[in-house]
């Protein structure tokens, strides 16, 4: 429980670095912090207390695993992340070769 | 799906076979699209299919309802238009193939959000065409785009990221992310504080998808830095594909949430939505740029949706379904004739354009026919879905809303009309800016476009009956969906 509300607070604390920060670096890091508390507070979801990894072996038939579905769905999710992120990035480096700054107060042509 | 992997490997030897594959894979689409109503409207029920098979609980279903044929006509129908219109637009560009697979990653994306009844991959799906989106409008990567793009990219995540973490919140509630399981499950625990907290944020994250009122900064800036059939497509599809209709599946089918068990939320919808209708509008008069004031008019207009839904009878969902169509064609339309013009005059600065009419006649009369349909002139369909919205208002008593959705009707007309007048249908003593015609094909998009509107305006008795009327029974029922999808 405890752990399922400090990944909420990781996420606006993401939010605030989105919001608040001027560099464009900072706010694609805060960004990626945003997502990846989702991503762990998804994954956190399916814990159970002293549940056994979701991998089947030889020896263990047992019932008693950690619910493996949000782990598959984190997977899906980290992977989407990573294309946004990259994206992002690219946008970024873009940005600096037209701007020659990463300071959004300065990339500022669209008014209105 | 197909196209968009298969053009980075083809368009290699031979540029135009881009061109070819993705007309083709868009035609492909509308015509299952009008297959599908086809099929729905002659009497065969819901559409259900398990995805290997697997059972509801455990598996992915997809679902094609009379909401999704709705939404999937016209986006496709739109989708089209807009890349019938690429073929001779993109002629400025370099990197064509490039920008096919984005645009077909787009198409296949949206068109999966409609089909699916699963909700995490409602998520997948958005974001593979949210993602291809802001690849899409910082294409021509120049300063303009750029900034734009990356502005729309931050928020647009911030909404995504939203809508994953409401979705793990359910998930940990439900243990299940099938949609009608989902509905089923939330109707027999009822209302409680986790569940409103899930609800809002959930909201937050739609309303920035779909540039609800106070969420819209990124649209003024994307729209108009987007190539041409990018924002015909963002416009007048995928905000409301992403926005209205992703919003509307999650409250009315899987939450269940209807005028008699959640008036407060409805409220709020139609808050936002005459706070969208009043900023937009007004905002939309002063604009120099020719986009960005179609930008500011698509932000009204969906407020105009948004208290159709919040109004939650049946003309006012109706109305706002029949708006959803007849913008996505209208504002299409614009935006493409904005293209058009920006491309033969290499401006779009209003206070630079004059006397179209006499040099691009085709752009021009696109240009009216779209204004007239989303001010809500007869026999455009504009007209009938800005009426269903005020009768909805009426039957609901609400006669403040529909006074308003009135009186700014007239605003949209004004501020449509004023590019009319400036840019296009000057007077004799002005002199026009030297342009020529746009190509065939692109003449041939817009022209498809206008008809469809006026068709749909004339028709809209049998669009009525078949095609809407249904589609907002889908909503109004509400958990029904859940008996449809898993009965069957």
């Amino acid at each position: 429980m405890i752990a399922l509300l400090a990944c909420i607070v990781l996420v606006l604390i993401g939010l605030y670095a989105v919001v608040t920060k001027r560099n464009v670096m900072k706010i694609v890091i805060g960004f990626s912090l945003m997502e990846y508390a989702v991503n762990l507070f998804f994954a956190l979801v399916g814990f159970k207390r002293g549940a056994l990894p979701p991998i089947i072996t030889n020896v263990n038939m047992a019932r008693n695993f950690v619910d493996p579905v949000p782990q598959a769905l984190v997977l899906t999710a980290i992977v989407i992340g990573l294309a946004t992120t990259a994206l992002m990035l690219a946008l970024a480096m873009r940005i600096y070769e037209k701007y020659k700054t990463f300071d959004i107060t300065e990339i500022k042509r669209l008014k209105g | 799906m197909l196209s968009a992997f298969l053009i980075p490997l083809f368009s290699r030897l031979w540029q135009r076979l881009s061109d070819l594959i993705a007309s083709i894979a868009g035609a492909v689409l509308l015509g299952l699209s009008c297959y599908g109503i086809a099929s729905l409207v002659t009497g065969s029920p819901t559409l259900v299919y398990r995805m290997g098979g697997w059972m509801p609980f455990l598996g992915i279903t997809l679902v094609y309802d009379s909401l999704t044929a709705l939404v999937s006509l016209a986006l496709n129908v739109v989708g089209l238009a807009a890349l019938v219109f690429s073929v001779r637009y993109l002629d400025h560009y370099t990197g064509r193939w490039k920008f096919y697979t984005l645009f077909m990653l787009v198409l296949a994306g949206l068109n999966g959000v409609v089909v699916t009844g699963d909700l995490f991959n409602l998520f997948v799906f958005i974001e593979i065409s949210a993602v291809s989106s802001y690849a899409l409008v910082a294409f021509g990567a120049d300063f303009d785009e750029l900034e734009a793009g990356f502005k729309y990219m931050v928020l647009g995540e911030i909404g995504g990221t939203a809508i994953l973490l409401a979705i793990a919140m359910l998930y940990a509630k439900a243990s299940s992310l099938n949609m009608a399981v989902l509905s089923e499950l939330i109707a027999a625990n009822g209302q409680t504080p986790l569940f409103w907290f899930i609800v809002a944020t959930f909201l937050v994250g739609f309303a920035v998808k779909m540039a609800m009122v106070p969420f819209h900064a990124w649209l003024p800036d994307a729209h108009p830095s987007a190539p041409a059939p990018v924002s015909a497509l963002l416009s007048g599809v995928f905000i409301k594909v992403l926005g209205v209709y992703a919003m509307s599946r999650v409250m009315f089918n899987v939450f269940g949430l209807s005028r008699a068990n959640a008036p407060a939320f409805f409220n709020l919808l139609v808050g936002f939505g005459v706070l969208s209708i009043i900023a937009g509008g007004l905002l939309a008069y002063n604009q120099k740029d020719y986009k960005r004031l179609l930008a500011y008019s698509s932000i009204s207009q969906i407020g105009y949706i948004l208290i159709g839904l919040g109004i939650g009878n049946y003309w006012g969902i109706v109305g706002a379904l029949f708006h959803l169509l007849a913008h996505a064609l209208g504002k299409g339309l614009l935006f493409l004739t904005s293209g058009s013009v920006e491309r033969e005059t290499g401006t779009r600065d209003l206070d630079k354009l004059s006397g179209l009419e006499r040099t691009m006649p085709a752009t021009s009369w696109s240009y009216l026919a779209g204004s007239l349909s989303i001010a809500g002139v007869p026999p455009f369909a504009g007209f009938f879905s800005k009426l269903f919205i005020i009768v909805g208002a009426l039957e609901a008593r609400m006669y403040w809303l529909a006074v308003l959705a009135a009186l700014f009707s007239t605003v949209t007309l004004g501020y449509l009309v004023k590019v009319v007048n400036k840019a296009f249908f000057a007077r004799k003593d002005v002199t026009p800016t030297p342009a020529r015609e746009s190509p065939g094909t692109m003449v041939m998009a817009m022209l498809f476009l206008v008809v469809v509107t006026l068709l749909t305006g004339i028709g809209f008795k049998p669009v009525l009956n078949w095609l809407v009327g249904p589609a907002a029974q889908v909503l109004l029922n509400g958990l029904g969906y859940a008996r449809t999808v898993l009965g069957g």
